[in-house]
């Protein structure tokens, strides 16, 4: 876990598509000589915010197998959960408060948002797992994405999510229970521990505001 | 830019010999079944303990001040406020100074949960677990588990009744434990790597079971030895933190697995 790999990503990207590769190519090397500080991010892009979560680099793999850093999400607001796929308790819930926000949703709104399960056991939850979850529960891939950090970040993850866990001896995870709205900037603006079929009223408020179609094109 | 390029080549060397010199690690043997102070429905036997390597001081402010000159992003004033909150490292001068109110070898406190972890990431190394960090800390100077003795108990208890706003002393003062630890006690607190999987409070605002609901699987923990203070108020104060919060008397140390 380290911010400055923050702008590989950019930089590669502001790169890549130069007409002169040579140039490319020498600014590619600058880039990772100097392990891509900060300063060297592609000049379109404007700096994450410091309180955005997207500070944390981090790439996710979801249920059809693609592998993309989830600042990818940048831009639009983002519905974020942490779960795991064989959890027999709550994690049904969590999916249910997702698909509760969903469904009070207009169309417009749902255009505006994407939800996210981040599982906190990647060892387990394969691509293929988290299809299959995906699958039962009749999640649009449109909206939904169910997806699995690195082992090694998930603490990292749970930390800027403001989630607890801990792993069982039985494979299970004791954990706490959220949902949490980002911006288009990866801050956080609302968060919820209300499970199940039933939305929390001032977090899907908060939802409905973020996503008003208005708001969300001029990219606030 | 060349500049830049220029100025983190000087630097990253800095950061190799302030790290993990050979004598900053001592070996532990860890134990099949480690009685912890922490009762878990799942972990009645005690847990496993797996043999590793433990910092034998907490790490210092000049320690961390060759971190956050090799890894600028770590200065107070440029950490993104996702990692850290706004008092961490407010005790030294500036940004890359420590000034007077922070010694070079007093333990860096002030820092997140993210800093420390990058920091140790910086090592090669990683933050002790809690099980780790409480298997060190059960010692005395000739036994590997001092936790039954009262006079042990009073001594450390001591600590926490003096008041807090004196200045650190140094790292390393105090006699090392039959592991070559030192100042596991008596000086600052410590992160460990899964402060947040200590899930000692739980609260009612979800719907239905508290337990339930917030804690997914078996229920939180209990204390299985209510006569160990000071190791759960250890336990307390990590659940009640969250990964950017920094604190006047927390630092840490950091780990390596044995491979």
């Amino acid at each position: 876990m380290n911010p400055r790999t923050n702008t590989i990503a950019p930089c590669i990207n502001a790169n890549a598509s130069r007409d002169n590769p040579t140039f490319g190519q020498a600014l590619l090397l600058a880039c990772a000589m100097v392990l891509c500080a900060p300063a060297l991010a592609a000049p379109k892009a404007a700096p994450l915010p410091p309180d955005s979560v997207y500070q944390l680099p981090l790439t996710l793999t979801d249920q059809h197998g693609v592998a993309r850093p989830w600042q990818a999400r940048r831009g639009k607001p983002q519905l974020v959960a942490m779960f795991y796929t064989s959890c027999q308790y709550i994690c049904p819930l969590i999916v249910d408060a997702g698909k509760a926000v969903e469904k009070n949703l207009t169309p417009a709104q749902r255009q505006h948002l994407g939800i996210v399960l981040i599982s906190m056991d990647p060892v387990r939850d394969t691509p293929t797992a988290l299809k299959k979850v995906a699958d039962q529960r009749k999640l649009d891939p449109e909206h939904w994405t169910l997806a699995s950090p690195p082992a090694s970040e998930v603490r990292a993850v749970a930390g800027v999510l403001g989630i607890r866990y801990r792993a069982l001896a039985d494979g299970e995870f004791n954990h706490t229970s959220a949902l949490v709205l980002l911006d288009g900037e990866g801050r956080i603006v609302a968060r919820t521990e209300q499970m199940g079929t039933v939305p929390d009223p001032v977090f899907l408020a908060a939802v409905r505001k973020a996503t008003a179609p208005a708001r969300a094109l001029s990219g606030k | 830019m060349r500049r830049l390029a220029a100025l983190l080549l000087l630097a990253l060397p800095v950061a190799g010999l302030a790290g993990a010199a050979a004598g900053d690690y001592v070996k532990l043997p860890g134990a099949a079944s480690f009685k912890s102070v922490l009762q878990y429905e799942d972990s009645s036997n005690g847990v496993r303990v797996a043999p590793f390597e433990l910092m034998r001081k907490p790490v210092t402010n000049a320690q961390f001040l060759a971190f956050v000159a090799a890894q600028p992003q770590w200065r107070r004033d440029r950490v993104p406020s996702v990692f850290a909150e706004t008092r961490y490292l407010s005790q030294w001068q500036g940004a890359t100074a420590l000034g007077p109110k922070a010694l070079p070898q007093q333990p860096v406190t002030w820092v997140s949960w993210f800093a420390a972890n990058a920091y140790c990431e910086a090592q090669g190394a990683r933050l002790p677990t809690w099980s780790e960090w409480e298997f060190a800390a059960a010692a005395d100077e000739t036994r590997r588990d001092a936790r039954k003795d009262p006079a042990w108990r009073e001594r450390i208890l001591a600590w926490y009744s003096r008041p807090s706003s004196a200045a650190l002393p140094r790292a390393g003062l105090q006699a090392p434990n039959i592991h070559g630890v030192q100042d596991l006690h008596g000086l600052v607190w410590e992160w460990t790597d899964d402060y947040s999987a200590l899930l000692v409070s739980s609260d009612n605002r979800n719907q239905g079971d508290a337990d339930k609901t917030q804690f997914c699987g078996a229920g939180a923990l209990s204390m299985s030895d209510r006569e160990n203070y000071a190791v759960m108020m250890r336990v307390a104060m990590l659940s009640s933190l969250n990964g950017a919060d920094a604190t006047a008397n927390l630092g840490f140390r950091c780990a390596r697995s044995i491979k």
